[in-house]
């Protein structure tokens, strides 16, 4: 079902009416209320408005995560804080996280337009929409928990709630919708089947995975295991969160929501906008936000845009499923992490060189991670048995208290990780099959 | 039906309107609200041709108007309801009235202007009681009354209008704004400038916040009357009422 009709059928000429007003204004608004883009702007002197098509919107300059950083945290907000009504955050995976502030009417909106993700996969007022996205800052929780109230959804706020216990109210609650991640899923299945069950017994139709990358095969596994329909969306909490671009009952790539955001695809190195149909980073512009706008933000992801009619009547152009990042962050059960952090971690614990190894599997939709350090021979008397499992440990809740990581440690001799002639050691091994 | 691009206009060096850029679609109700001096009026008088613009484009039904004569637009449907009426307080109710159809005697469609001038009899049957009498007699909302009919008269698509509550007793107001309620409902399309920016957001679909002649928020009417910003500043809330 098409949620918001009116705009997600907009012709063509129409809707870019709307982003060049919605556009301009934002431009208006950032550039009186929030000091970096009023700074930026004047440094290189340029005047908003010049801006008269969505062909200017590429003389103007990116937003990087690092300069969200800096403003942590309300710097960046472009209205005052009594005017904010909620605050999510990034994880913060490398180092300051991004705080995002909400208004009244941002969260109405992000209601609305998390609503048209539900519609278009077949959810209606008549469902029970389960979420086991951990409620916390990150938007997952909230945006959907917003959006399934607004469909008129009963809305099951699971959270993180062991695995047992999810299975038990699904079956119990007659769940028909589930919300997670797609790992998670799996997880579920593989659960409902150690325990002799069949998934048959439970009244789920449809399932909305987000917030970790995926594929086609993994979709169809899903599908196979919990007899269900799986749909793909994308979201980013800097944006928004969930709610910026989602799959239609075509199921093939997502529908951007045109009239709050625009997206560019841009060449990582070279910066310059690339065609339709070519693969590239994600740019995005909020056009509608009041709390946090954001004018060409680089978000690191890899996709495409499809720029073609589509089946189901919207006139939305389409991102294709995302094919990896631009850096070398790592997604570990939803979470974001980069072997960076795990590196500025190491060198505080003493005697440890920062030769390390991420390898990462997946057991049962479940991530498992192991980190394997290379330990240097004189600062370590590497015989002592105890000493060894008394250091891994310690490495292990240094892991769990600053990055929430769990991983299994494994401590190694000097010049193990393999390497060959004057190679660095290759950070990560991902052998999941996502 | 009209949609806007870049328009800058203003007079001599004084540029009011810094590229306004928006649109409005046919049946709807569109509010720009603003204080004093952001350019509202600026903004339909350009459209209708009054105020010249120096940059940006005026579509209306897809063709360019921006070049176009006031009378021109008048013929291809759109009219301005203006400030303060403007009526010609010597003349009758009705000969104020039947000015609206200049455009129409020109064409030597007297026969429409005739139908026009009893559909407007009959939405406001006053007018008819007293067609005879002087326009300057009548009280204030009587005098919008009969500037809206005489726009009426060319029969217009679009209406442009320009602060029709202005120096009415609220009870007026209300039944101005019924009446505008109305002429949407009746298909017409309008595009009102307010200061009584509550009054208008409840009637209207969406709006635009005007300031120092850029628009700076677009919304739909809910948006706007439950956005703080709308709120304090012509909404007449004060910030104490938010922290409380």
């Amino acid at each position: 079902m098409i949620f918001s009709r009116e705009y997600e059928t907009m012709l063509r000429e129409d809707l870019e009416q709307l982003q060049v007003e919605r556009l301009q204004m934002t431009l208006n608004q950032v550039y009186r209320n929030v000091s970096f883009y009023h700074n930026l702007y004047n440094e290189k002197g340029i005047e908003i408005s010049d801006i008269k098509s969505l062909d200017d919107l590429k003389t103007l300059p990116f937003t990087s995560k690092e300069d969200l950083r800096k403003s942590y945290p309300y710097d960046a907000f472009a209205v005052p804080l009594r005017d904010i009504v909620r605050i999510h955050s990034t994880s913060g995976t490398k180092g300051t996280p991004v705080v995002v502030g909400y208004t009244k009417n941002d969260i109405n909106i992000w209601s609305a337009l998390v609503g048209r993700v539900l519609s278009a996969a077949g959810i209606t007022g008549h469902d029970l929409v389960q979420i086991a996205f951990n409620y916390s800052q990150s938007t997952g929780g909230l945006g959907f928990h917003y959006g399934a109230e607004r469909i008129g959804a009963s809305v099951i706020p699971v959270s993180g709630e062991k695995v047992l216990k999810q299975i038990q109210i699904m079956k119990d609650y007659r769940t028909s919708a589930l919300v997670s991640t797609p790992g998670y899923a799996l997880h579920i299945a593989s659960v409902l089947e150690e325990h002799g069950m069949d998934s048959q017994e439970l009244n789920l139709s449809v399932g909305i995975f987000g917030s970790e990358p995926w594929s086609e095969n993994l979709r169809t596994e899903i599908e196979t295991r919990l007899k269900i329909k799986a749909f793909d969306n994308y979201g980013l909490s800097e944006i928004m969160g969930p709610g910026i671009a989602f799959e239609c009952e075509e199921r093939s790539g997502m529908h951007v929501n045109e009239d709050h955001f625009i997206v560019e695809v841009i060449d990582p190195d070279t910066l310059e906008i690339l065609p339709d149909g070519t693969e590239g980073e994600l740019v995005f512009s909020t056009i509608t936000k009041q709390g946090f706008p954001l004018i060409r933000y680089r978000t690191g992801d890899i996709s495409c845009i499809i720029n073609e009619p589509c089946e189901c009547g919207r006139t939305n152009k389409r991102i294709k499923r995302i094919s990896g990042r631009t850096d070398d962050m790592i997604i570990v059960d939803g979470n974001n992490l980069f072997p960076s952090q795990i590196e500025a971690l190491l060198f505080e614990i003493e005697g440890l060189e920062p030769h390390f190894q991420i390898i990462l599997n997946r057991e049962e939709g479940l991530d498992n991670v192991e980190i394997r350090i290379e330990v240097s021979n004189n600062s370590f008397a590497f015989d002592e048995i105890k000493r060894v499992q008394i250091f891994q440990e310690k490495i292990r809740q240094e892991l769990i208290n600053s990055l929430g990581l769990h991983a299994k440690i494994t401590l190694i001799e000097p010049k193990s990780l393999g390497r060959t002639n004057g190679e660095k050691i290759k950070r990560v091994i991902d052998m999941r099959l996502l | 039906m009209l949609k806007i691009r870049n328009l800058e206009a203003g007079y001599d060096k004084l540029k009011v309107l810094k590229g306004i850029s928006l649109h409005v679609n046919p049946g709807e109700i569109i509010s720009i609200i603003g204080a004093n001096g952001a350019g509202k009026t600026t903004l339909l008088n350009t459209i209708a041709s009054i105020v010249k613009p120096t940059a940006g484009e005026i579509y209306l039904k897809k063709n360019d108007i921006s070049l176009s004569s006031s009378d021109q637009i008048v013929n291809n449907g759109c009219v301005l309801v203006p400030e303060g009426r403007q009526l010609f307080p010597t003349m009758t109710i009705k000969e104020n009235l039947i000015l609206g159809a200049y455009t129409l005697y020109r064409k030597k469609n007297k026969k429409s202007a005739l139908e026009n001038l009893n559909n407007i009899y009959e939405m406001f049957p006053v007018l008819k009681e007293r067609k005879s009498q002087l326009a300057g007699t009548l009280s204030g909302g009587e005098q919008q009354m009969v500037a809206i009919g005489r726009a009426l008269m060319s029969g217009p698509e679009l209406l442009l209008m320009d602060e029709p509550s202005m120096g009415l007793a609220p009870i007026i107001v209300k039944n101005i704004f019924k009446v505008v309620e109305s002429l949407r409902n009746s298909g017409k399309t309008i595009l009102i400038v307010e200061q009584n920016a509550k009054a208008v957001l409840e009637i209207a679909d969406r709006g635009y916040v005007m300031e120092t002649g850029t628009l700076v928020m677009e919304g739909s009417a809910d948006e706007l009357l439950n956005n703080n910003d709308v709120k304090r500043a012509y909404l007449g809330k004060d910030y104490k009422e938010f922290t409380d």
